[in-house]
């Protein structure tokens, strides 16, 4: 485990406890560019950030106020397994206990119901998304454009397997441009309390900073016990290059 | 045998329609393959010195080149595709102008750079006698798809070759593969004196679990040992070749030649000469877009590409101790990378200090965004590459300049380039 703390350049409101979980198994198309994300506008807002990278068999941080979890290659998935399950039922309350969380393609799928492979075995995940994956030979790559309760999100998209909600499962967004949890009922992620899943790559956050701040507001509350006091920003390049890829993929719908 | 000659001629006219237009390097090959299926492996029927190919993630075009300058420099003819088109129909066409009717490639060696794709493509054809396998990084993902993956097509290339296998002791992905295979293995890597440097060659996240192994150096095995930034010797057990000083900067070059000289050693066995080694090693231009330097306006204009995480951080690490006016272009086609997340794998606190002047490309806002993480300041952000690359020349006319840049990206503003500056053309070099 390491442990980085990052002050505001002001009097801090607050520490944020971020959790990176398997950065080194479970970050492999840039996601830890969410993690420093996350902990720079947590800054920008005025709190403290404390980044705690968890490796398999650290100590959990139990006090933690925002999870964050990538994708990974089949090899890494298999090394985080066993530490995932020992750690999963406190992840499990924590996340019914209304923490946020942002989990990315591999972490996505490891926090449904179930993976089956494409021969057939049926991995079980934490089930704290009610989603179901199934292995696919057709992998679903590419930009993405989604309409989601944040505003329009870009990203991309790179995975074989293929995602199904259940019954009352939000999702993260809707598709506008893209394959999205299973290239055909058109929805992308999941999302359950405060805990959402993507399929998105991008890295997800710089570039759609609201979700940041949806994530931030909650951690801030559960870490100070009082609202969250954001300060008033401006992302002109983080704006900018989102509205273009939007532009780029449906236009100006 | 009429049907070879018929495939020859077809690929031979193919080929000089599509330089008339300017146009594509694969479509005379496949021409010729139509007529032909199999006159890939008949046209290297009559080599005899050795099929070499050259693979890994980073420092392909760059090795190719001096090997191909080392067995040259020995009076060997040697046969290589074209800088930069690894894919197996570019070899083809390449070969189609010197190709006889009986369509048996006349030369004493073949070497070829393919990527890990390609490379299964072509040992499907035609076994080769040695491969020289480099490096496993993330590149290109979206085509890839997993490391791991990468690393199965280079242990399968090696198993194909019939002769020998030349493999870096450093990377533990190629070090398992050529520790699987029959045939006999040379190994390349860092003197144990510099061990330390071996972060500014390799992405580390990726190879967690792997010990170092501390390889004992046989005969035929060589290591590279710097003697200062720009001087190394390439150390075998009983001879050194050097001390070189390469026209390319950089760790990753020396440890290309490393490896060049190491397989060329194998290739050549008593016919190798450390002295002739050297001196050809010397001589080797730059490939364009790795380290190119075009003289703009009586200052040094360096191109260099960039296209996945190690690679950037080796291109940083490398070329960042000396400061200077730097543009870096994004592009995001095909051949760039669609996906611009692995930006975000690489670390561009060395830029801090003096910032960067333009951000360009079709992922010009990306970029800055990305710095700006980083906290380094960009001046501009300019996505059409020309008005950047004017933007860039006229604000820094009395400096040295630098462009990081995407593949797609550098074609264009070499292009540019080419057309205000005179440079060699795509694939060839320029006089020397």
């Amino acid at each position: 485990m390491s442990t980085e703390v990052l002050e505001p350049a002001g009097p801090s409101k607050g520490t944020i406890t971020l959790v990176h979980l398997y950065p080194r198994e479970m970050s492999i198309y840039g996601d830890r560019g969410n993690t420093h994300a996350l902990a720079s506008r947590i800054r920008r807002h005025g709190y403290t950030a404390e980044v705690v990278l968890h490796d398999p068999g650290d100590d959990f941080r139990h006090d933690a106020h925002l999870f964050m979890g990538g994708g990974g290659q089949d090899s890494g998935q298999a090394r985080v397994e066993a530490d995932l399950g020992a750690v999963g039922p406190t992840l499990q309350a924590m996340a019914r206990d209304g923490v946020p969380m942002l989990v990315i393609c591999g972490m996505y799928q490891l926090f449904g119901n179930s993976f089956h492979t494409v021969t057939g075995q049926v991995l079980p995940g934490l089930g704290i998304l009610d989603v179901t994956t199934r292995g696919n030979d057709r992998r679903m790559i590419g930009p993405v454009c989604l309409e989601t309760e944040y505003g329009r999100v870009v990203g991309y998209e790179n995975h074989s397997g293929s995602t199904v909600l259940g019954e009352g499962q939000q999702p993260f967004g809707r598709v506008l441009s893209g394959h999205g949890n299973n290239g055909e009922d058109g929805l992308e992620g999941a999302r359950t309390l405060n805990v959402i899943g993507t399929y998105l790559h991008g890295p997800l956050l710089p570039a759609n900073p609201m979700v940041s701040d949806a994530l931030i507001a909650v951690a801030a509350e559960r870490a100070t016990g009082r609202p969250f006091e954001p300060e008033p920003m401006s992302d002109p390049l983080a704006d900018e290059a989102r509205e273009r890829q939007v532009r780029r993929l449906i236009g100006h719908r | 045998m009429l049907r070879t000659a018929a495939a020859v001629v077809a690929g031979k006219t193919a080929r000089a329609l599509a330089r008339r237009r300017g146009g594509g390097s694969a479509f005379p090959g496949l021409v010729a393959e139509r007529i032909q299926p199999r006159i890939l492996r008949r046209s290297l029927s009559c080599v005899r010195g050795g099929i070499v190919v050259v693979s890994g993630t980073n420092g392909k075009t760059t090795t190719t080149k001096m090997l191909v300058a080392v067995l040259r420099a020995h009076g060997r003819s040697v046969f290589t595709n074209p800088t930069g088109s690894n894919f197996t129909r570019g070899v083809l066409s390449e070969m189609l102008p010197q190709l006889p009717l009986s369509g048996r490639l006349v030369s004493d060696m073949v070497v070829v750079e393919l990527d890990e794709a390609h490379a299964m493509r072509f040992i499907d054809e035609v076994p080769p006698t040695h491969a020289l396998l480099l490096n496993v990084a993330r590149d290109q993902l979206d085509r890839f798809a997993e490391i791991d993956h990468t690393a199965a097509l280079l242990a399968r290339l090696g198993a194909a070759s019939t002769e020998g296998v030349v493999a870096n002791a450093d990377d533990p992905f190629i070090a398992r593969a050529a520790d699987a295979v029959d045939v006999p293995v040379r190994w390349f890597g860092l003197d144990a004196s510099i061990a330390d440097r071996l972060p500014e060659l390799t992405e580390h996240d990726a190879r967690f679990d792997d010990e170092p192994v501390t390889r004992q150096y046989g005969p035929g095995d060589a290591r590279l040992r710097p003697v200062d930034e720009r001087v190394f010797d390439i150390v075998f057990d009983d001879v050194t070749v050097g001390p070189v000083t390469l026209r390319q900067r950089g760790l990753a070059a020396m440890i290309n030649a490393t490896a060049a000289t190491t397989t060329a050693r194998m290739l050549l066995g008593e016919a190798f000469d450390a002295a002739t080694a050297a001196t050809a090693l010397a001589a080797v231009q730059p490939p364009f877009g790795r380290g190119e330097v075009i003289i703009v306006d009586g200052q040094p204009l360096e191109l260099v590409l960039v296209k996945n995480p190690a690679g950037f951080g080796v291109a940083l690490s490398t070329y960042g101790t000396t400061p200077v006016a730097t543009m870096i272009a994004i592009n995001d086609n095909d051949a760039d990378g669609r996906d611009v997340s692995w930006l975000y794998d690489v670390s561009f606190a060395s830029l801090r200090e003096r910032g960067v002047a333009v951000t360009s490309g079709m992922r010009a806002y990306d970029m800055a965004l990305r710095l700006h993480y980083d906290d380094v300041h960009t001046g501009q952000v300019v996505p059409d590459l020309d008005t950047a690359l004017d933007a860039f020349t006229a604000g820094h006319p009395d400096e040295p300049k630098r462009i990081f840049c995407t593949y797609t990206a550098m074609m264009a503003l070499r292009r540019t380039l080419a057309a205000r500056h005179g440079l060699a053309q795509f694939g060839e070099d320029g006089p020397q």
